[in-house]
């Protein structure tokens, strides 16, 4: 099956609504398990025909939501053309072209990785990103957003970003169409308007199944990995390519999430409070008796001294 | 803590020096205002590559550390019991008081949205997995307890009849007031200060234990960026290493800023107390060193001191700066002489700096052919908030007791001798 | 001889061939195909149509005369009862006139009406006069009894050409005279004469007007921008325009936007639909599209003014993975302002270094003698 039918639809749509019920996701992180019940996408640049129309329907649909606006180009005085060059403030994919030769080439598709541990969901100070539990979703809160742009710094993708020339800026980045598309239709606006099959949107499992179907059905044509599977803890934005992942500007990562480290060794020291409050008290024990030593001592010197003494001290 | 210790500084407060740091200050406080009417991007050459620039790599990453010497020394007076040295605190707490409250504000410059920011308060939005959420919270308490720490010394002025007896900004003020509500400034401040003297070693204390939890934090922060920061400086480490780093370059700091205060006030130099204060530097840069080299030995990657091209350059530099600054201070004839001393202090604060702006911006690579270079606005910005910063350490030391009194005081000092 | 005999009589097999093209249009299932035929077949079904001219060219319904499949004959023979048409009809005069009081008698509240061309209402509409009354007075009293008003092309849909300005004799739309029947615009200048049949069959069918837009067009066919059809699209996209009549680049066929070409404003199915049964259209044979179907277009803008893009999409060509051009320029006097900076800390240091005292006894130097 290569399109998710109707029912999965519709089942997707279900946990959907559910979630955007059951309200904010708890923020503790627990021990990582990859979770394949949520939602993703595959993006096939092997299928992939570079029309952009995933480009146009993202932001069609997403405008208004999303804070975007159409980008100019430089050369471009009347504003004829949108003129997206990467991921930016007004842009929440991006289809990029990889080429090495006229026989070596590959398209890419840049949008959210939706990390089953995302470091952009640690990071946040404000709790303005979240991962939804149920759907896996990554959703981005302006309304709790502070500007900060940790998110940015932590994101190994890079795909966050923030619109620098606005007086109230945002962090713009793809959620799958969660306020927008999939509440409609029950898809991402960019795997409904692919025509060639080469954005799918269902449950990871299910594009899992169908990746390595496709690099089994034709070894010769795709890398015999697929990205997101693993890498950083696992993503729900899975790939399949032709050509070595790091050409089309994935990273190599390891199959560790940043996050599990630094959530450790915050929860190490920050467990309960404990740390904190000991050293507090272990310190103040210390000064406290380090203080009435002193005094002690000054007092003995400053009685031969000086008769008057110590006014405001203890 | 025995106010006769201190004293104000006696000088004119419009110097040339004074005016300059004026229109540095104004530059830099225009340039932030047009980043308010105009956006980030038009002030700064930040980018979605690189998001953090200068403003929160000195401002806030280096500035902090900078700013360390109030916890340095609290360290040493308190805990290390060398309590006849704290004549030298509040000197050290004022820069450190200023070092924070402009990290803060520089941190509000930076914020996008800086109108959400009191989101940090709302304890549902509370995020206690971020790094970030424990640095900002420990900031802005640690601000708030830097301020309570200096309050006594402007405390003690208000308390008295005559505020000022030069023309001066407390004159002024004096001057508008009436005779009541002076007196009623008089009365609440005698009230209040006793008290706070009495619990002033619990603020204290606490003013050791944040800049201990968020200076670490500021080490963890990177430890998202895995990728993206070069296995140079990344590691697990990074919060340790913080920690470290910002308690010698506070020591250091307490240094340079008593030999260059006593040069620029003319007072006499603090040379016996400041060879204690530094005998304590390199052994922390000792640890500092063992756990750097110690972690990239087993991670097994002691090859990437010398084949990481620019990255190399700038990590043994910062390495080198350190060791100079440390070697020098092992020896205790070094350690008595001013020169050598100021020479190895700046050493040290170059090297400990530059390893913040290694992990924050020189050894950060998001890859894909971004890079960063400030723009002239944007370090204009950040020269504006160091001479504000230099600007009110000045106005402050010469309006309320703060330096250490003069021991051998040949002068007759009306202000102290009114309190003894 | 045979082709003769074709047009003058309908086969069956043209009669399907129409009711198959009409029903792809309005975009109906191929079983519709059945109905539209069964509901154009019954004679006793035929629609009672009336229609006026006012101020016009008589251009729609020439432009409806040129349509070959059906024939103009086949549509107002087996398709509608045409039983007034100023220009097409067979009588004249008093003989005109009372067929057409007799169909509004006869057919009061079922027969359609069709308006070609503008009302003039200045002076109370003296500037048209049909049989001594005038237009607005003539379309009060035909729409009194229609059971809808197809107001054909862009001066009977929002005035047209007699209403740009200064417009002398106050010409107005049908929408802006009768307010209380349905309106259906059908714009054009020409308007497609299978929108317009489309139209009518639809009527006819169903009972019932298309889903029409916010501006009374019918959706089906006035649904979409030229643009968004047009063979010239692929050169909009790669950025190749014709930028003068005649020269290579308009030889070569490349997009005329540059020469005003309407198109990515205007809302017709003419870059799908085309004209004349041969597939031309005005932007196949090198003129730019003047915006016919939109009122503030036609005659409003002149030809060679751009029209802005409202929803730009993204041109022909791709972002690389290696994004260089995102580098700041480093300018040389922000460089020179950052090395001053260091200069002068490192510099002062230094100075500095060299005045304090190197000696290592405690408080007997000050920074500068008093």
């Amino acid at each position: 099956m290569a399109n998710p039918n109707r029912r999965q639809f519709l089942q997707i749509l279900g946990l959907g609504g559910a979630t955007l019920l059951s309200g904010r996701s708890a923020t503790a992180s627990e021990i990582h398990q990859i979770n394949n019940d949520t939602v993703g996408m595959l993006y096939d640049a092997v299928k992939c025909v570079g029309c952009k129309a995933c480009m146009s329907a993202c932001k069609r649909v997403n405008m208004d939501f999303g804070g975007l606006a159409y980008d100019k180009a430089k050369f471009d005085k009347e504003g004829m053309w949108d003129a997206q060059v990467d991921l930016n403030g007004n842009t929440r994919t991006i289809i990029k072209l990889y080429k090495e030769s006229p026989q070596k080439w590959s398209y890419v598709k840049h949008s959210c990785m939706h990390c089953q541990k995302p470091s952009c969901v640690s990071a946040c100070p404000v709790s303005a990103m979240t991962r939804d539990k149920v759907t896996g979703i990554v959703d981005y809160d302006k309304s709790v957003c502070i500007g900060c742009r940790f998110c940015q710094v932590a994101c190994s993708f890079n795909i966050p970003r923030f619109q620098w020339d606005k007086l109230n800026p945002q962090i713009v980045k793809c959620d799958l169409c969660k306020h927008t598309s999939l509440i409609k239709t029950g898809t991402t606006a960019c795997a409904e308007t692919c025509p060639a099959g080469a954005i799918l949107f269902g449950k990871r499992k299910t594009l899992l199944e169908e990746a390595h179907r496709r690099i089994q059905e034709s070894p010769e044509k795709y890398q015999k990995h697929v990205y997101g599977e693993k890498e950083a803890g696992g993503t729900n934005h899975l790939y399949l390519a032709a050509v070595p992942y790091e050409k089309i500007g994935l990273p190599v990562l390891s199959d560790k999430a940043d996050a599990n480290l630094s959530e450790n060794i915050q929860h190490t020291i920050y467990k309960g409070f404990i740390a904190p409050v000991a050293l507090y008290s272990t310190l103040c024990f210390v000064a406290v008796r380090n203080m009435k030593k002193y005094h002690k001592e000054k007092h003995n010197h400053d009685k031969v001294s000086l008769e008057s003494g110590k006014k405001g001290d203890k | 803590m025995p106010h006769s210790e201190y004293r104000r500084h006696k000088a004119p407060i419009i110097t040339p020096s004074f005016l300059i740091l004026l229109l540095l200050s104004l530059i830099g406080l225009a340039l932030i205002a047009l980043r308010f009417f105009k956006g980030l991007g038009y002030v700064s050459n930040l980018s979605d590559g690189y998001p953090w620039g200068i403003w929160i790599t000195y401002d806030v990453a280096t500035g902090t550390a900078i700013a360390c010497g109030g916890y340095a020394m609290a360290i040493f007076i308190y805990i290390c019991n060398n309590m006849h040295y704290h004549h030298m605190i509040r000197s050290a707490v004022l820069t450190s008081m200023f070092g924070y409250c402009l990290a803060g504000f520089s941190v509000m410059v930076d914020l996008g949205r800086p109108w959400n920011a009191y989101n940090f308060f709302v304890p549902s939005k509370w995020q206690a997995n971020s790094a970030m959420f424990e640095v900002a919270l420990c900031v802005m308490i640690y601000s708030t307890v830097l301020i309570i720490e200096i309050l006594p010394s402007v405390l003690f002025i208000l308390e008295r009849d005559r505020w000022s007896d030069t023309r001066g900004i407390l004159y002024s003020i004096q001057k508008m007031l009436s005779r009541q509500q002076k007196d009623a400034i008089s009365k609440y401040a005698k009230m209040i200060r006793p008290k706070l003297d009495r619990i002033l070693i619990f603020f204290v204390v606490l003013g050791i234990t944040l800049p201990t939890m968020h200076q670490s934090s500021l080490g963890s922060l990177m430890l998202l960026s895995s990728s993206k920061l070069h296995p140079l400086w990344y590691t697990g480490f990074l919060p340790l290493l913080f920690l470290v780093n910002c308690i010698f370059i506070g020591f250091s700091i307490v240094v340079l800023e008593s030999i260059i205060s006593c040069y620029a006030f003319k007072r006499p130099y603090e040379t016996k107390e400041l060879s204690v204060v530094s005998a304590v530097i390199p052994w922390l840069t000792i640890i500092w060193f063992g756990v750097i080299f110690g972690d990239l030995a087993w991670r097994g990657q002691l090859g990437l001191i010398f084949n990481s091209g620019t990255n190399s350059f700038f990590f043994v530099l910062q390495n080198m700066l350190v060791a100079t600054g440390s070697c020098m201070l092992f020896f205790k004839r070094n350690r008595g002489s001013l020169r050598r001393l100021f020479l190895a202090a700046m050493c040290l604060v170059a090297g400990g700096a530059l390893y913040r702006f290694n992990v924050y911006l020189i050894g950060f690579d998001p890859g894909n052919g971004w890079s960063y270079f400030p723009s002239l606005s944007e370090f204009m910005v950040t020269v504006g908030l160091i001479s504000i910063e230099i600007l009110g350490y000045q106005l402050l030391v010469k309006t309320f007791p703060i330096l250490p009194r003069l021991h051998h005081d040949g002068h007759p000092d009306d202000e102290i001798r009114s309190v003894i | 001889m045979n082709r003769e005999r074709q047009h003058s009589g309908t086969s069956r097999r043209d009669f399907i061939k129409t009711c198959l093209t009409v029903s792809a249009m309005l975009g109906l299932p191929f079983s519709m195909v059945s109905k539209v035929a069964a509901a154009s077949r019954k004679s006793d079904n035929r629609p009672a149509v009336i229609w006026l001219h006012f101020q016009e060219c008589t251009g729609c319904s020439t432009s409806l005369l040129r349509s070959s499949h059906p024939t103009v004959s086949n549509l107002i023979l087996d398709m509608i009862s045409l039983d007034y048409h100023e220009t097409l009809m067979a009588g004249s005069g008093h003989q005109a006139e009372k067929s057409l009081h007799d169909s509004m008698r006869d057919n009061k509240g079922k027969y359609l009406l069709v308006v070609e061309g503008a009302i003039p209402t200045k002076d109370k509409g003296i500037y048209c006069k049909v049989a001594g009354k005038t237009a607005i007075d003539s379309l009060k009293e035909c729409a009194s009894g229609a059971a809808a008003i197809i107001a054909l092309g862009t001066c009977a849909s929002y005035g047209g050409i007699p209403s740009v300005g200064p417009n002398p004799t106050g010409a107005v739309g049908v929408q802006d005279i009768i307010k209380d029947k349905p309106i259906i615009n059908i714009p054009g200048c020409p308007p497609s004469p299978y929108n317009v049949l489309s139209t009518i069959l639809y009527y006819t069918t169903f009972k019932k007007f298309p889903e029409l837009d916010k501006m009374g067009r019918p959706k089906f066919a006035y649904g979409r921008k030229i643009h968004e059809h047009c063979e010239r699209r692929p050169h909009f996209d790669a950025g190749r325009f014709a930028s003068k009549y005649g020269d290579a680049s308009h030889a070569e066929g490349h997009c005329l936007y540059k020469l005003g070409c309407k198109g990515p404003a205007t809302y017709a199915n003419c870059s799908v639909q085309r004209f004349n049964d041969v597939g031309v259209w005005p932007v196949s044979i090198g003129h730019p599209c003047i915006g016919c179907t939109e009122p503030d277009l036609l005659f409003k803008t002149a030809i060679a003014d751009k029209v802005p893009l409202h929803e730009p999409t993204p041109f022909e060509g791709y972002a690389t993975i290696d994004t260089k051009q995102k580098s700041p320029v480093i300018d040389p006097v922000t460089t020179g302002v950052v090395g001053l900076a260091a200069g002068v800390a490192v510099g002062a240091g230094l100075m500095m270094s060299k005045k304090l005292p190197d000696g290592t006894k405690r408080g007997e130097k000050y920074g500068k003698p008093e």
